[in-house]
């Protein structure tokens, strides 16, 4: 926590800052005002490049995310969308640019990472419990400290899961419930998610979505989903960032401004289904599917 | 009639070694004494074992092939596990590795002999050799199939290379050291047994088989070739035991 504080004074390199200041995350590359971010701005990309096996996937992209908001990351296959994520995460190298969280470098910053592939991410030669425990244990935390972490987080997540077992016994979903309870029980400022639901059957999507819904509207932690799936990203979102084809940019940065919690009917609520169709017509533009 | 049968299936095969054995001796197939009758060789493995030298000998093996297996873990674990997450390091040392491993130990006796001497120590020394490189070349190979998203997933709560090395490298190629040191057991024991027959021992499986065929005891060299089975079978039986509950995540 000091560190934030701390933190939070280095200046982002750039130009001017303008008397009128574009919507977060709109910020488009070539125009000067792009340095400036705008308040309540979490997460800075500025100039990132990352070229692959020759292509350029991202050349000089700029992002702003919002604090405290869902994001959802939703575009054609192959324009990068775990990339991105994978690169502002610090899970892969860029080969240029600059990431801040709230100035603060990725080392300085405590970010959780949920796998779309749990089975390979959980630890299988530990308990559910430990796994959940791990994380803590890094942090250099005591016995004691620990239990209470996540007593606290199970008493918040009211799953029932025999947290006793292994994980290889434990259901799809279970498992990645304990996944996501693993990257949460750390208190993360910003919590990633790469298509977290994908390997799930439909019941169990639905009953996760829930789940995430309810951790945020409780925590209010930053988070930047990865989906595939369009009504998902609708569902979950504060904004959906549609992104273009490579080299990618951004397609548009739109708001749902639907009230939480959110619940089946509100896939059929005219704003649901306005922000969706909106959404899918620049997927399709983008696309190039019309 | 049929369950019974289930159950017997796993010993039908000796119950018909046996058998056929024991024809073939009645028949006089063999000379008899080349091939003296399963009774006979069985006796002999008993005497050997309670009244005999063969349960010293048996002990002695034993001894002597576990040590040279704890040595060669002791070194090759470690070693393979930092090898294996420095991949490009181990790609620069694979050629010596594998060439080593391919050569037949027992080639390096003559040398080893020079070195350490007639005794106890050349034989382990060997033994150990040629397991070092068995379990090192299966440990890095572990690691380095190492699942790359347990290792990001480490990464990213925070854990620096050290832990990285002990909490997921270790543990990912632990299913693939297990099969090796399978493997460097079983080679030393067969270094071991080889060892015993050829260079200076007093004791040991090896020398008493060779001892047996000098002094033409032919039921107490099937006692000793039984022997050295059992405690093939035996070692690789304790290992997959041992693999079972200690890998338990193994293949799911």
């Amino acid at each position: 926590m000091l560190s934030r504080t701390r933190a939070a004074i280095r200046l982002i390199k750039g130009g001017p800052v303008q008397d009128d200041p574009v919507p977060a995350a709109l910020a488009q590359p070539g125009e000067k005002s792009y340095r400036w971010f705008p308040p309540g701005t979490h997460i800075t990309v500025r100039g990132l490049s990352k070229q692959f096996q020759g292509s350029v996937l991202y050349e000089d992209f700029d992002l702003d995310l919002p604090r405290g908001k869902v994001v959802s990351v939703f575009g054609p296959n192959g324009c990068g969308k775990s990339t991105i994520i994978n690169m502002i995460a610090g899970l892969l190298p860029m080969d240029k640019g600059e990431v801040l969280f709230d100035g603060k470098t990725i080392d300085e910053t405590r970010i959780g990472y949920v796998f779309q592939n749990y089975r390979e991410a959980l630890f299988p030669w530990l308990r559910a419990i430990d796994n959940i425990h791990y994380p803590l244990k890094l942090m250099g935390l005591s016995r004691k400290a620990r239990n209470e972490r996540v007593e606290k987080l199970l008493g918040r997540f009211q799953v029932k899961i025999d947290f006793n077992r292994y994980p290889y016994e434990l259901s799809g979903g279970q498992q990645q419930t304990v996944s996501i309870m693993r990257s949460l029980v750390m208190e993360p400022e910003v919590l990633f998610l790469d298509e977290p639901f994908s390997a799930l059957d439909y019941e169990m999507t639905l009953f996760m979505r829930d789940q995430m819904q309810k951790v945020f509207m409780e925590t209010h932690t930053t988070m930047v989903i990865v989906s595939h799936d369009l009504e998902e990203a609708v569902y979950l979102a504060d904004h959906v960032l549609l992104l273009t084809r490579r080299p990618t940019r951004i397609a548009d940065f739109i708001e749902v401004p639907l009230p939480r919690p959110r619940s089946a009917d509100t896939l059929s609520d005219p704003t649901f289904v306005e922000i969706k169709s909106r959404c899918l017509e620049i997927f399709r533009r983008e696309a190039r599917l019309s | 009639m049929s369950k019974l049968l289930t159950r017997l299936n796993p010993v039908i095969g000796v119950i018909l070694l046996i058998l056929v054995w024991w024809i073939a001796t009645l028949l006089q197939i063999a000379d008899p004494v080349l091939l003296p009758p399963p009774q006979k060789a069985f006796k002999a493995l008993v005497d050997g074992l309670v009244s005999g030298p063969l349960l010293h000998d048996f002990a002695q093996t034993i001894y002597r092939t576990v040590l040279s297996f704890l040595i060669a873990s002791a070194i090759a674990i470690p070693l393979g596990v930092m090898l294996g997450a420095a991949d490009k390091v181990y790609r620069s040392v694979e050629f010596v590795i594998d060439f080593f491993r391919s050569t037949p130990a027992s080639a390096v006796f003559p040398l080893f002999l020079v070195l350490f001497g007639v005794g106890d120590k050349t034989k382990i020394a060997v033994a150990a050799f040629g397991s070092v490189l068995v379990i090192l070349f299966n440990v890095a190979y572990g690691v380095m199939n190492a699942r790359k998203t347990r290792v990001l997933a480490a990464k990213v709560m925070g854990a620096n290379r050290l832990q990285v090395l002990k909490d997921v490298y270790f543990w990912e190629s632990l299913p693939q050291t297990f099969i090796g040191m399978r493997n460097g057991i079983s080679l030393a024991l067969v270094i071991i047994v080889v060892a015993e027959m050829f260079i200076g021992s007093s004791d040991g499986i090896g020398y008493r088989l060779i001892e047996a065929q000098m002094l033409f005891e032919m039921p107490t060299m099937y006692a000793a070739i039984f022997a050295a089975g059992a405690l093939g079978y035996g070692m690789n039986w304790i290992f997959l035991t041992i693999e079972k509950t200690f890998v338990h995540w193994g293949g799911k």
